[in-house]
């Protein structure tokens, strides 16, 4: 990949007003540990881990409460010292609103460390390495908790891309952390450059972060593998492939992966839990969320995994009663119960402002605009989407209008006249269209076997038939007349003795 | 189970709004319109945007539809507005409200209501007139030069309402007309180069209509595309005749300034509604619409073409969409 110092600017994209300001005034605070911490057991993607811990048990902070099953799987680690008083079924923070498994720990408050061996990387082959990192409990952090062990799991990348652009409005936990842990952050980069044998880097963000980036600068001044490339303020820049065109070049459509053209994208929480992991055998038992919105005191926590939210709500001076959106106000979801705790996709905590509440939802026809045309950074047709979407034109909308590239960015349903939430529309389509594929796969598997019931019956028929004839081949032409002659002679008797009888 | 309702945050934009920046940007026109011909053009205005209002609540009651909104969505006062002015200000009432009955009732409503009618209202309102009430509809109304007083006879107590005396008034046909036909009847024209005192109200009224334009242009309710490969289209095309022969036929100056050109270009076939929605498909719509318009505004029997041609580049614009779909990111 040829690295140039040009941005490419993507098409559409919106600049919603940032509100970033207001949550990174102070540093990043923490808070006392909490008395009780409610730890999920999955918080990624992929296979449930087993869980190794048993109610009543004593655990140390650092101690994994479960372990990975399968590949694609991730620990999960107690976050502080104390004993496991349940493990049951408890709310989470998931637009569901379904309730998950999770290992509740009552803490001591003495945060008693496990002692960890510390990972020597000079001794350890890239294999044991990528085992290590499995027991690591590192997922992306960004927010798609996809395990992080994985994506260094490659022979085939050689550029790697540092998504810092950060690009949804309140968000402030990236910018905070990048200027308060630089070095655990490029510690973070250099290991990732060394696991993935890569000789350069590149940093993402966007120009609206000039604290961020001047720290970066000074830090990475003598460095020559690791490089900043400053992006405008266009929301979603930090969509991963719109964030590799503006720094590339390159067009990646749904049908493609960064990988496939050897690039590799970290998000900056991830980068700094790996450096922390194998410079300081730290696993992932905390993260830094923004709580901001509507609230008193907007803040950024470095807070416990498993910290109940509303600990962080009351110190950034809210109220238990208010309404919580997880993540952005463009792609987070609002928490269907706000009595959840903090997991490692929690990055924002965003207290919905009266502008949020009131938000016009009466939904008029679309009048095709276009005003979403113009904004899409898929260059998607989102009036045709959801045109097809609420005729049920499915085929359609996989094969002309590509709904499966739309990343649910929300900048049409942002800029719509006629308030439609589109993005809601393109979900439903979506799960529509996977459902009909997986009962169409499972009719598929039915239709197979019944082909092969009727293929076996009739080969049994034909079988049968064979041994018929094979049978019947085998009696030989001798056997045959005798049989004949054996018959005619019986016939012979019975006429005989009809005939006597007759006389 | 919740609402993943994202995203929370939305832009200040509504229908409404965006209908409100298109009336804002034709009432320098207006303003023209009533000092040049008299106050009754604001008469027309307030009882056909009073009956368009009064038939869409009654279509939206019989199609069940919540009244309020729609109505406010000022969609039928922008219908209605259109047809109004592209109507000679002296037509008769009554003539007016059968093309507003067809614009809002039968070119809208029938065809499912705002978003879903695939001709343009206006023009079918007036496509209606043109046919079934020729005379009344190619009579205009001549201006006497612009008057401050016909502004003040309009506050004088309803006195719109008694339209005896512009009747009265003198009418003829469109410049547009005129030259056409005496063109036809192979007279010698003399047409002045245009310049800005030359120009008659109509051409003034038209320029209006382009400054109202670049206003929508300026404020993102339009894009350029549309108006701008139309008024190119009749240009060019116009420009080919004129200089095979000057003699029979108009300049095209003359075409752009006179008739609908600028009118239609920014606010007519801009009605998102029944246009092509991609960039390419609106480039192909206007200089369709534009050599349409050219035919029959020289050989066609109609002085202007451009309602025609509208209404027939209406039923092309899926079969423009289908083939002018754009690439989407990473499938270049």
């Amino acid at each position: 990949m040829e690295l140039t110092d040009k941005i490419f600017k993507f098409f559409g994209g919106i600049k919603p007003n940032g509100h970033k300001s207001i949550s990174t005034m102070n540093p990043i605070k923490r808070l006392p540990i909490p008395k009780k911490l409610i730890i999920p057991v999955r918080q990624h993607v992929g296979k449930v881990p087993n869980i190794k811990v048993s109610v009543g048990e004593r655990v140390l902070k650092g101690q994994i409460l479960a372990e990975p099953v399968a590949n694609i799987s991730a620990a999960t680690h107690s976050s502080s010292s104390g004993t496991v008083i349940a493990i049951e079924s408890n709310k989470i923070p998931h637009p569901s609103g379904l309730p998950d498994l999770c290992i509740t720990i009552e803490t001591d408050g003495k945060d008693e460390w496990i002692k960890n061996d510390k990972i020597d990387r000079s001794r350890l082959s890239n294999e044991a390495l990528y085992e290590a990192m499995k027991f690591s409990g590192i997922v992306g952090l960004g927010g798609a908790t996809f395990p992080t062990h994985i994506k260094l799991n490659s022979n085939k990348i050689k550029t790697l891309i540092i998504n810092a652009a950060e690009c949804e409005p309140y968000i402030t936990c990236d910018d905070m952390a990048m200027q308060e842990k630089t070095k655990e952050f490029i510690e973070g980069i250099q290991i990732t450059m060394d696991i993935l044998k890569i000789p350069h880097a590149i940093i993402g963000i966007e120009d609206n972060k000039p604290k961020a980036i001047e720290k970066l600068k000074t830090s990475l001044s003598g460095s020559k593998n690791i490089s900043i490339k400053v992006v405008p303020t266009i929301y979603p820049s930090g969509d991963e492939k719109r964030l590799i065109y503006l720094m590339l070049g390159l067009k990646i459509s749904k049908e493609k992966r960064p990988v496939d053209f050897g690039i590799q994208v970290f998000n900056v929480a991830t980068l700094i839990s790996l450096g922390r992991f194998f410079y300081h055998s730290e696993p992932v038992i905390s993260r830094i969320v923004t709580v901001t919105g509507a609230l008193k005191r907007p803040n950024n926590y470095e807070a416990l995994i498993g910290t109940p939210i509303q600990e962080l709500i009351k110190d950034a001076g809210g109220s238990p009663n208010q309404d919580i959106i997880m993540g952005g106000p463009m792609m987070g979801f609002k928490l269907p119960h706000t009595d959840v705790s903090v997991t490692k996709a929690m990055n924002c905590l965003l207290a919905m402002t009266d502008d949020m509440k009131s938000k016009d939802t009466f939904e008029m026809p679309c009048i095709r605009c276009t005003k979403c045309v113009e904004v899409c950074p898929a260059q998607l047709q989102p009036q045709e989407l959801y045109w097809h979407a609420k005729s049920k034109q499915f085929e359609k909308l996989t094969e002309d209008y590509k709904l499966f590239d739309c990343i649910e960015c929300g900048c049409c349903s942002y800029v719509c006249p006629s308030n439609i939430p589109l993005v809601q529309y393109y979900r439903y389509a979506k799960s529509e269209i996977r459902d009909q594929m997986k009962s169409s796969e499972v009719a598929d598997i039915a239709r197979e076997r019944n082909e092969f019931r009727l293929y076996r019956i009739e080969r049994e028929k034909k079988e049968r038939a064979e041994r018929n004839a094979q049978r019947r081949a085998q009696t030989s032409d001798i056997d045959k007349k005798k049989l004949i002659e054996e018959k005619k002679a019986a016939i012979a008797d019975a006429m005989k003795r009809i005939e006597e009888k007759e006389k | 189970m919740a609402i993943i309702d994202s995203p929370a945050i939305k832009e200040r934009s509504t229908v409404s709004i965006v209908m409100f920046t298109v009336i804002l940007a034709l009432l320098p026109s207006l303003f023209l319109q009533i000092g040049f011909f008299g106050y009754q053009i604001l008469g027309n205005l307030f009882i056909g945007i009073g009956f368009a209002l009064f038939l869409e609540a009654i279509c939206l009651r019989l199609r069940n539809y919540p009244i309020r909104p729609f109505v406010l969505d000022g969609s039928a006062f922008v219908a209605a507005w259109l047809l109004i002015v592209s109507v000679p200000a002296n037509i008769p009432i009554w003539t007016l409200l059968i093309g507003i009955f067809f614009s809002i009732v039968v070119a809208k409503h029938a065809y499912g209501g705002i978003g879903s009618n695939p001709f343009n209202p206006a023009m079918i309102g007036y496509a209606v007139l043109l046919i079934s009430f020729p005379k009344i509809m190619t009579n205009w109304p001549v201006s006497e030069g612009f008057e401050v007083s016909n502004f003040i006879q309009f506050f004088e107590f309803f006195s719109f309402l008694n339209t005896n005396e512009v009747y009265d008034a003198v009418v003829s046909a469109t410049p547009l007309d005129q030259i056409k036909t005496l063109l036809f009847l192979g007279e010698e024209v003399n047409i002045l180069p245009i310049s800005f005192s030359t120009l008659a109200p109509y051409q003034m009224i038209a320029l209006l209509y382009f400054l109202g334009g670049l206003f929508l242009v300026y404020k993102k309710v339009i894009t350029w595309h549309l108006p701008l490969s139309l008024i190119l289209s009749i240009y060019f095309f116009s420009s080919l005749l004129y200089f095979y022969d000057q003699s029979t036929y108009m300049s095209p100056m003359f075409h752009l300034l006179n008739g609908a050109t600028f009118l239609a270009a920014f606010f007519i076939i801009t009605d998102p509604v029944s246009s092509p929605t991609t960039l390419k498909g609106k480039v192909i719509f206007g200089i369709l619409i534009g050599l349409i318009t050219v035919i029959i505004r020289n050989y066609g029997g109609y002085p202007d073409g451009i309602a025609f041609a509208v209404i027939f580049m209406n039923i092309c614009v899926p079969l423009i969409e289908k083939f002018t779909q754009p690439k989407v990111f990473g499938y270049e």
